[in-house]
C-alpha cells in the first residue's frame, strides 16, 4: 500500500454563487432541478439548507433572490482560477468546477515549506478571482492540507479563517472526531449511526475483517478513508497506453458545438473501450490542440466513475473556459485536435448495479433508454405523470419532462407523487369513476343542437334547454344523441379574474358506440375527453 | 450505491465450519478454457415458460390466459381499444416491467391509474417524426418491456420487420392501438367488437360501466378464437367480471 499523498485542496466557498455574480452579503440561493444547490451565507441563517425543495426554502427566506444553477458559467469562470494555480505547478486537478487539489510534494520545495505555499496560493487565488470577478464580491477561498485528497477537501470545508494545515501523520486525528457523514454515503451513514459509530475515529478503530465482513468492500473502503488511508491508490491498475483515444479534426473547428458533438462521440469510445475491459475511468486528461499548435490539458477528477456524458460535458466546459478566457490564454485558430487519456482507472465492479431493491436493472435500462429518445426527439418529448390534482380530467396530472442526459439514482423520474395521497383531501365536483381513456388536450369544438336543430345552452341555473339530439362536427350532419348524462356545473376560482373558469360538463352517448364528455365554456362546446 | 438490507442481517454462518478436506487431488483434465460468455452461458439458469410471459389482470385470464408471451406483438382496435390497451399494460408494469407510450397524446392518466398501471412505471413519448419512428420504437423495444404504439403514419413493411426482430431477441412487448393498416400479422389481435355504456338515461345518472365483447384472434397456440364479455371499465375503472362465451 502506497502512502497518502500529501494533498492541497482550494475551495471556493458556495461557487454556484459566487460563479453568478451574487455577494456573499445577499440573499440568494441557487437552484438545481427544483433543489437547492447552493445558498449564500444570509439565506442560510435564515434556515435554508442545501438539498430543500424550491417552496420550502422560499417560505424560510422570502427576500432571497432564486437562481437557475449554470454549470458552463461556474466551469468557464474556475479556469481563471485554474490558470492562475498553473504558475505554482502545472498538476493542478480539477475535482468540480469551485473545487481543485494538487500534491503538494514538488512545489513545497519551491515555495520554502508548506505555510508559504498555503500563504502564496491563498493570494493567487484571491487575484484571480479579484480579476473574474471583482473585488468584494466574492467570498474567498479556503484551503487545506492534509494527507490524502479526502482529508484535505475535509480540512479545507471545515476551516473556519483562511486555511487549515493538518501536520504530516496528524490526519488520523483530524479525522476521528468528525461525524461519518462526511463520507458522502448517506446508506452506509445511516446504518453506522445506528450501530453507534457516529464518527470517523469510531469506525476507524474497528478490525479491518470485521468491517470487511460486515460491509464489504465499501466498507473498507470507507474505514481506509476514516482511517487516513486514502483508497484512492489502492484499486488502481497499470494504465494501459492504448485506452487513449483521440481525434483529428479537418478541417479545423471553432465552434464549441461542434466540438462537443465530437467529445461525445469520443468519450462514448472511450467508455465502451474500458467498459469491455471492466474498467471504469476516475480520472482524465483532456487535450485540445489549435492550428497554430496550442494546447490546453486539463486533468477532471470525479469519485465515482466518469461516465461518457459527464466526460463530454467536462470538455464542453474545459473549452467554454479557454475560448472565453483572458486574451492572454485565448486559443488563436480552431481546434485541430482532442485527446481524452484515462489517468486513472479503476475496476468498475464497484460501480454495478445493486441487486436488492432501489433501484433494479430493469429501472436503470428503461432510464437510459428513455433518455436517450429524449436526446433523439429533443427536450420535452418524454414525459413521466406527476399527481396534480383538480375537477378537470386533462389537469388532474401533469407529464414532467423525463431528464435528458445520465440520469442518477431515481431512474423513475417522476419527481412528485404519481398517485393522489392518501391524505389529500376530495375535490368536490370532480368527475366520478370510471374516468375517460382519452383525454383531448386540444380539444375539437362542436355544435349541439335539439331535434329541430336549435343549439342547446344551458342556463345559469345549470338545466339545460332541451335534450341534445345531435353533435356536429365542423357544420356537417354529425352523430345522433342515443342517450346523455348530466350537466354539472362547475365554477371554479371565481375569486380569480384571469384564471377563472365556469363550464358546464356532459356525457354522451351517440350512435356510433362510444361515449364523450362534452364541456360547454365561454358559449361553445368542446369535446374534452373520450371514453374509448 | 445503495447498501442492501440482506447486509444487516447477521453475517453467514458458514465462516466458522471447518475447511474442506483436500487430501485427495481431483484428477487433473486439461480443457479449453470457456470463454466469459460461454461460461455465463452455462451457469445462467435455464428460462423457465413463465419467465416467459408478463402478468396479466385476472379480469384479462379469458383472453390471454397464460399472460403477454415475451417477443410477440399484439394489435388492439375497436372501440374502446384505448381501454383494453391500458388494462393490458397493468399486470406487467405492476409487476415491475416498464412501458412506453409512443405517439399517443390522448391517453387519459387518471383512467390509467383507475384501471391499475402502475404509473411510476410508465412513460408517454410524443409523436416522432415518420422517418425517426422507426429508430424511437427500436430503443424503447431494446430496454423496455411494454412498448404501447399508435402510430398516425403507414408504418414500413422494412421498418416494422426490423422491430419485430428485435422484439424477439429482446423478449419485449409491442402493442398497437388503432384500425389502420400494419404490414405485419399480429400474434393475438384483440378486437373489441360491441360496447353499450349503461348507468344513465336522457339527463340523468351517469356513465358507470360498460359491457363490451372482445374477440381474441391470433397465431399458432392462440388460433383459436376467443371470445369475452367484460365490464371494461366497471364502476370503479377497473376492467372486471369477464363471462366466458364460446370457443374458451
Amino acid at each position: 500500500m502506497t502512502e497518502p499523498v500529501r494533498t492541497l485542496v482550494v475551495c471556493c466557498l458556495d461557487w454556484p454563487l459566487t460563479a453568478l455574480g451574487v455577494a456573499p452579503s445577499d440573499p440568494a440561493m441557487v437552484l438545481a432541478s427544483g433543489r437547492v444547490a447552493a445558498a449564500s451565507v444570509t439565506a442560510r441563517s435564515a434556515g435554508v439548507v442545501v438539498g430543500q425543495r424550491r417552496r420550502g426554502a422560499q417560505a424560510r427566506c422570502p427576500e432571497a433572490v432564486v437562481l437557475e444553477r449554470d454549470e458552463v458559467i461556474e466551469a468557464r469562470r474556475f479556469e481563471a482560477v485554474v490558470v492562475a494555480l498553473s504558475n505554482i505547478t502545472p498538476w493542478v486537478e480539477v475535482q468540480h468546477p469551485g473545487t481543485c487539489a494538487f500534491a503538494v510534494r514538488g512545489p513545497v520545495r519551491l515555495f520554502g515549506g508548506e505555510e508559504a505555499l498555503v500563504g502564496s496560493t491563498a493570494a493567487t487565488v484571491q487575484r484571480a478571482l479579484d480579476d473574474t470577478l471583482g473585488t468584494g464580491t466574492h467570498p474567498g477561498c479556503r484551503i487545506g492540507v492534509a494527507d490524502g485528497p479526502f482529508a484535505a477537501g475535509l480540512a479545507s470545508r471545515s476551516a473556519m479563517g483562511e486555511m487549515v494545515v493538518v501536520p504530516s501523520g496528524g490526519t488520523p486525528a483530524f479525522l476521528a472526531p468528525l461525524p461519518v457523514s462526511v463520507l458522502e454515503r448517506p446508506d452506509l451513514a445511516d446504518v453506522l449511526v445506528r450501530l453507534g459509530l457516529t464518527t470517523l475515529g469510531a469506525l476507524a478503530a474497528l478490525p479491518v475483517q470485521d468491517v470487511v465482513a460486515r460491509f464489504g468492500s465499501e466498507g473498507m473502503a470507507a474505514q481506509l478513508l476514516a482511517s487516513g488511508l486514502d483508497s484512492r491508490q489502492l484499486h488502481m491498475v497499470a494504465q494501459q497506453p492504448d485506452m487513449a483515444v483521440g481525434m483529428d479534426m479537418d478541417p479545423p473547428v471553432d465552434r464549441i458545438e461542434q466540438v462537443a458533438f465530437a467529445a461525445r462521440s469520443l468519450a462514448g469510445s472511450l467508455h465502451d473501450g474500458l467498459a469491455r475491459q471492466g474498467l471504469a475511468c476516475t480520472c482524465v486528461v483532456v487535450e485540445a490542440e489549435t492550428g497554430h499548435g496550442e494546447r490546453l490539458a486539463r486533468r477532471w477528477r470525479d469519485e465515482g466513475a466518469i461516465g461518457a456524458g459527464a466526460m463530454a460535458d467536462r470538455v464542453r466546459w474545459q473549452l467554454e473556459g479557454w475560448l472565453h478566457g483572458p486574451p492572454s490564454v485565448r486559443p488563436t485558430s480552431g481546434l485541430v485536435r482532442l485527446d481524452l487519456t484515462p489517468e486513472e482507472v479503476v475496476h468498475a465492479g464497484s460501480h454495478q448495479v445493486g441487486f436488492w431493491g432501489g433501484v433494479t436493472a430493469a429501472d436503470e435500462r428503461a432510464g437510459r433508454a428513455l433518455s436517450r429518445v429524449a436526446v433523439m426527439l429533443g427536450p420535452g418529448s418524454v414525459g413521466v405523470p406527476e399527481w396534480r390534482g383538480g375537477r378537470d380530467p386533462a389537469g388532474q396530472f401533469t407529464l414532467v419532462p423525463f431528464p435528458e442526459g445520465p440520469v442518477d439514482g431515481s431512474a423513475g423520474g417522476a419527481i412528485g407523487p404519481v398517485s393522489p395521497p392518501s391524505d389529500d383531501p376530495p375535490w368536490p365536483g370532480v368527475l366520478p369513476s370510471p374516468a375517460p381513456a382519452a383525454v383531448h388536450p386540444e380539444p375539437v369544438v362542436v355544435e349541439v343542437v335539439d331535434a329541430d336543430g336549435h343549439p342547446v345552452v344551458v342556463d345559469g341555473r345549470g338545466v339545460v334547454s332541451a335534450e341534445p339530439a345531435r353533435v356536429c362536427q365542423g357544420g356537417g350532419a354529425g352523430g345522433g344523441v342515443i342517450s346523455w348524462a348530466g350537466p354539472w356545473p362547475v365554477d371554479e376560482r371565481w375569486w380569480d379574474p384571469l384564471r377563472r373558469s365556469h363550464r358546464v360538463s356532459l356525457q354522451v352517448v351517440s350512435d356510433d358506440g362510444l361515449a364523450r364528455l362534452l364541456v360547454l365554456e365561454g358559449g361553445s362546446w368542446r369535446i374534452a375527453a373520450t371514453y374509448d | 450505491m445503495a447498501l442492501p438490507s440482506s447486509l444487516l442481517a447477521e453475517p453467514e454462518p458458514f465462516d466458522d465450519l471447518p475447511p474442506e478436506d483436500h487430501s485427495a487431488p481431483p484428477a487433473v483434465t486439461l480443457r479449453p478454457v470457456p470463454t466469459l460468455v460461454e461460461a455465463a452461458r452455462h451457469a445462467s439458469p435455464t428460462t423457465l415458460a413463465v419467465e416467459r410471459m408478463l402478468p396479466v389482470l385476472p379480469a384479462l385470464a379469458g383472453l390471454v390466459p397464460d399472460g403477454l408471451r415475451r417477443g410477440s406483438s399484439l394489435g388492439v382496435s375497436g372501440p374502446g381499444a384505448r381501454s383494453l390497451a391500458m388494462a393490458l399494460m397493468a399486470g406487467a408494469t405492476s409487476a415491475g416491467s416498464w412501458a412506453a407510450v409512443v405517439g399517443d397524446p390522448d391517453l387519459g392518466l387518471v383512467a390509467a391509474g383507475e384501471v391499475g398501471v402502475a404509473l411510476e412505471r410508465l412513460a408517454l413519448v410524443s409523436p416522432p417524426e415518420p422517418s425517426a419512428w422507426g429508430d424511437v420504437v427500436g430503443t424503447l423495444v431494446g430496454s423496455l418491456d411494454l412498448v404501447v404504439v399508435a402510430p398516425h403514419h403507414r408504418v414500413g413493411a422494412e421498418t416494422v420487420r426490423r422491430l419485430m426482430a428485435r422484439v424477439r431477441e429482446r423478449g419485449s412487448v409491442l402493442i398497437r392501438i388503432g384500425d389502420g393498416p400494419w404490414p405485419d400479422r399480429f400474434d393475438l389481435t384483440l378486437t373489441v367488437v360491441d360496447g353499450s355504456w349503461e348507468g344513465h338515461g336522457s339527463g340523468h345518472g351517469r356513465l358507470r360501466l360498460r359491457r363490451a365483447e372482445v374477440v381474441a384472434t391470433g397465431r399458432r397456440a392462440a388460433a383459436r378464437e376467443r371470445r369475452v364479455v367484460m365490464m371494461l371499465p366497471s364502476p370503479d375503472g377497473s376492467p372486471t367480471a369477464p363471462e366466458l362465451l364460446g370457443g374458451g
